[in-house]
């Protein structure tokens, strides 16, 4: 039984220039103290996925599919439940982390107020241990809870981020972005940090990055969005160098391996620019950027098919495997 | 390369900042640096090193406590007119190209502004559309009236370095370049940024966190911490065989490298305001740590005795006493 | 975001200079801004609120010739109500109280206008020079803000103008000179989020040097906020004027909705009963400060950066 699994979701924005499709149709399965990254980049529709986890969307958006966490599905529960549901079996460690902290309360008041509002009983005692419990599961004294967020530094922030996403004991964890605008070596704290939490306390970790790097040292599984859907999914490993749709390969390329000479002088990129969620091209999404199209791109869109020599793996790409082989979402 | 006067140089450069507590940030400590002609170095490392300080300091958007910078080996001066001839000769491209341009100027108006400030006549709209051109901003008229709004962000960033290439400027200062942008366009605009430096001869300081975008495109490579540059030399060998503990701890947690078991440093580095006593990294270095100083004999430097400024020659070398103490015993 | 799409309405046979196609996109930028005026409601109330004013503003010696506000050739009975020959009765003299709102727009308005004019010229120059410059420069500049901002305006307005006599260029000078505080700090607060920017910068490494950068991108980005905070200071403008003359500092020989307030309460209006002479004024007072309100809170919205 899978602890969080999303069947055929589709979130579409209204606008005042009309409906704009940030999710176009995402199966997902995530299994206990697993991780899964998903990798893309603006206008692929990765946050906003994040974001119907907890049923964080926006009231204007039209939202089909389900989200099962535990087998319930969050879009479809009463809004008490989803209260009980938010940060006590789900939490979200939000983009930003040095603008998600509330600059006018010490942080360790902020880490307790979800614990609070979960369970009115603890005692103010109660809360602060708590708080300082978890400030040292995520590497930080527990003295830091009188701190003020501009005291902190990035790498600490993005701690207490976690923590706080820790605080009601979850069963799941999605950190949109994680290490964005940190320096390498605090990323590589923050990130075996949550290697760490999978490890030992079983969570379920889905990881949001555009860079496929990152996702590949602390990821088992890795899926790839483009345009709002997912154009490759599979082990880790077999994404990030055995990748067989062309984005994910692009994409791969774009954080050369150093010491390979190869890549000495030679930046790889794509052309053209990822597709606006409102304005996507005809047929596969993928195909003016892409150098390997061919007529039928155009023209056909394509969704997920097997890879018939990797088990597990699976690209929307003409390419790989044959017609008819198409994988139901 | 040898015996050429380089583009830009630091000699002994220090720059500091009064912070508000009172107490003085040495931002930049003593650098030695050197692009040469045609040469594209990257300054490596991460947040409060000092490098986009020093990147600031080169371009005279900074006036330095101590040292000098020498472009093509005169000594900036920073009086007006002096610091406005040097604009012509060296220029900027900032890290968010979203918030580089006006977004009530069109691309016109932002491309042309450089040649407009400085009053070099002649035909404008020609030499507007040949910088649109030469940045892959093909047909350059069709972008004359865009509004940056209306571009994305691989599009933007190439405007701004149109604006820059308008002066015909000798030297490129590029402040993370491509870090705001998405992933799949950053190999555009690094392979531009080469393009410019085999067609125009321009040098170029990469200023970047990056050490992959360096193994991409950058001739040499400097890495700084805490102010001063504690390895530097040509990128192959810099990044194959790191001899200062951090380099080697840097290179070790960045994920696209595989070869190596990662050492990852505790804590973050310590503010410019308490620079620690002897090697300044002497604190969080593994090296020190796991006695492996200690062996060599050189711990009481590392604590207690300062380095001297690392030479910007074009060798590899790193300001570091275990690292010395090695090649000592090697030849 | 397609790079294909010129500009749209542009032949591709016409060869114009970036000047001439820049100012087709101005006029095309100045009509989309009429068109999302037009759909704010309240703004458009204002507008014509205002246009209202106007016209009779111009229209006065029309509408009533210049002899009806002498009051050697006043015809009418005293503080008699409204009749049909005069629409809103009379003052103590006989005058047509309608004559004289009419003709009182003219000061009101031009008082308004004038000292709002200065006002904002003195404030924007002191709020651009105090946010650009640093160093004691923009010190004193932000000083000399603060001071005049603490002074009372009343007191400053009464002594001004008894000092320098009562006519209406002083009545302008002083309320222009006592209101610039409030647009000067506006003005540099958005002068400080401009210059933060990393495209002032740009400009500066470009080697742009003070007068570039103000004029090229502190000023047009200013521009907008200063044209909304415009409508709302003549509003407070024409408070201040009425003011002034009610309490018998303006100019005697000159109209306004002021001086009529304070001649009708002098005259004992208020123990007379006679409404149509302390209505109108007062009620006219209302409608212009609410027509310019409603023009300038519309502006912001139109003009609101999230916009671009």
């Amino acid at each position: 039984m899978s602890l969080l699994r999303i069947e055929d979701l589709s979130v579409t924005y209204r606008t005042s220039e009309g409906d704009v499709p940030a999710v176009r149709g995402v199966s997902l399965e995530v299994e206990a103290g697993t991780s899964l990254g998903v990798a893309g980049e603006s206008g692929s529709g990765k946050s906003t996925l994040a974001g119907t986890v907890l049923r964080l969307t926006p009231k204007t958006a039209a939202v089909t599919g389900r989200v099962l966490l535990d087998d319930e599905d969050v879009l479809s529960m009463s809004f008490g439940r989803l209260r009980a549901v938010r940060w006590s079996s789900a939490s979200i460690v939000f983009q930003g982390a040095l603008h998600s902290l509330n600059p006018l309360q010490r942080v360790g008041r902020q880490i307790g107020e979800p614990i609070r509002l979960h369970d009115p009983t603890l005692t103010r005692r109660g809360v602060d241990r708590r708080v300082g419990g978890l400030l040292s599961d995520v590497g930080l004294s527990a003295r830091l809870a009188q701190s003020y967020p501009h005291q902190l530094s990035g790498g600490q922030k993005q701690r207490v981020m976690i923590a706080m996403a820790l605080g009601c004991g979850p069963q799941l964890i999605v950190a949109d972005e994680p290490t964005t605008a940190l320096d390498v070596m605090v990323q590589a704290q923050v990130l075996d940090l949550l290697t760490a939490l999978v490890r030992d306390l079983g969570v379920g970790l889905v990881v949001i990055s555009h860079d496929l790097s990152v996702l590949a040292t602390t990821c088992d599984r890795v899926a790839v969005m483009y345009a709002g859907r997912v154009v490759e999914q599979g082990r880790a490993e077999d994404v990030l160098h055995r990748a067989r749709h062309p984005y994910t390969r692009a994409l791969s390329a774009a954080f050369p391996t150093i010491g390979d000479p190869a890549a000495r002088f030679a930046p790889r990129g794509l052309p053209g620019d990822p597709p606006w969620p409102g304005d996507l091209p005809s047929g596969c999404p993928f195909h003016p950027r892409c150098a390997e199209a061919e007529d039928r791109c155009r023209t056909e869109d394509v969704r997920l098919r097997s890879a018939p020599d990797v088990p597990g793996q699976q690209a929307a790409c003409v390419h790989v495997g044959a017609p008819g082989r198409e994988v139901a979402p | 390369m040898k015996g050429e006067v380089p583009s830009l140089e630091a000699v002994s450069l220090t720059t500091t900042f009064r912070t508000r507590g009172g107490s003085v940030a040495r931002a930049v400590d003593g650098v030695d640096l050197e692009v040469g002609q045609g040469e594209v170095v990257a300054l490596v490392g991460e947040s409060g090193c000092g490098k986009t300080t020093l990147a600031r300091t080169l371009l005279g958007l900074e006036r330095p406590a101590a040292g000098q910078v020498l472009h093509e080996g005169s000594a900036l001066r920073y009086d007006a007119r002096s610091l406005k001839a040097y604009r012509r000769e060296v220029q900027l491209v900032l890290q968010d190209p979203t918030g580089s341009l006006n977004p009530r100027h069109t691309v016109y108006q932002a491309v042309a502004e450089g040649l407009r400030v400085h009053g070099l006549g002649g035909d404008e709209q020609a030499r507007v559309a040949e910088a649109l051109s030469r940045v892959g901003l093909r047909p350059a008229e069709r972008y004359f009236l865009r509004y940056p709004d209306e571009l994305s962000g691989g599009q933007r960033q190439r405007v701004v370095i149109a604006g820059a290439l308008v002066l015909e400027p000798k030297v490129l200062v590029a402040d993370e370049p491509v870090s705001s942008l998405d992933a799949s366009v950053r190999g555009e605009i690094l392979e531009l940024l080469l393009r410019l430096r085999g067609e125009l001869g321009l040098s170029v300081l990469v200023v970047t966190h990056d050490l992959g975008l360096a193994w991409n495109i950058a001739d040499r490579i400097a890495v700084m911490y805490l102010g001063r540059v504690v390895e530097s030399g040509p990128t192959e060998q810099v990044l194959a065989d790191p001899q200062h503990p951090y380099t080697q701890a840097l290179l070790s947690v960045v994920p696209e490298t595989r070869h190596v078991e990662p050492t990852v440093l505790a804590g973050e580095p310590p503010d410019p305001t308490r620079v620690p006593s002897g090697c300044r990294f002497h604190p969080r270095c593994p090296a020190l740590a796991s006695g492996e100083a200690e062996a060599a004999g050189v711990a009481d430097d590392c604590r207690s005795t300062t380095l001297p400024v690392l030479p910007a020659e074009p060798v590899h070398a790193a300001a570091c006493f275990l690292s010395k103490a090695r090649q000592g015993t090697l030849s | 975001m397609t790079p294909d799409a010129g500009p749209a309405g542009v032949p591709a046979a016409a060869v114009r200079s970036p000047r001439a196609l820049r100012r087709a996109r101005q006029r095309a930028s100045v009509r989309r801004f009429w068109a999302t005026y037009r759909r704010q409601r309240a703004g458009m109330a204002g507008l014509a609120l205002l246009g209202l004013f106007l016209v009779a503003a111009l229209a006065a010696p029309l509408l009533f010739s210049a002899d009806e506000l002498e009051v050697t050739k006043a015809t009418g009975e005293v503080l008699a109500p409204p009749s049909k020959g005069y629409p809103l009765g009379t003052d103590e003299a006989g005058r047509s109280v309608l004559a004289l709102v009419v003709w009182g727009t003219r000061v009101s308005l031009l008082v308004g206008v004038a000292a709002t004019v200065i006002s904002m010229t003195i404030g924007t120059l002191v709020g651009i020079g105090s946010g650009h410059f640093g160093g004691w420069a923009g010190g004193i500049l932000e000083r000399l803000t603060d001071w005049f901002l603490v002074i009372p305006f009343l007191p400053l307005a009464i002594v001004l103008a008894t000092v320098l006599g009562s006519s209406l260029l002083n009545i302008i000078v002083v309320i222009g000179v006592t209101s610039w505080p409030g647009t000067a700090r506006l003005v540099r607060a958005q002068t400080l989020a401009v210059e933060s920017r990393p495209y002032l910068e740009r400009a500066r490494v470009l080697g742009g040097g003070h007068w570039h950068q103000m004029t090229r991108h502190v000023l047009p980005n200013v521009m907008p906020l200063v044209l909304a905070n415009t409508t709302l200071t003549v509003a407070i403008a024409i408070l201040s004027e009425t003011t002034l003359s009610f309490l018998g500092l303006g100019d005697p020989f000159r109209v306004s909705w002021g001086s009529m307030l304070d001649n009708a309460f002098a005259a004992g209006a208020i123990s007379a009963g006679a409404w149509w002479y302390l209505l109108p004024p007062g009620l006219c007072v209302v409608a212009v400060v609410l027509a310019f309100t409603l023009v300038g809170r519309a502006l912001e919205n139109v003009l609101d950066p999230g916009r671009r």
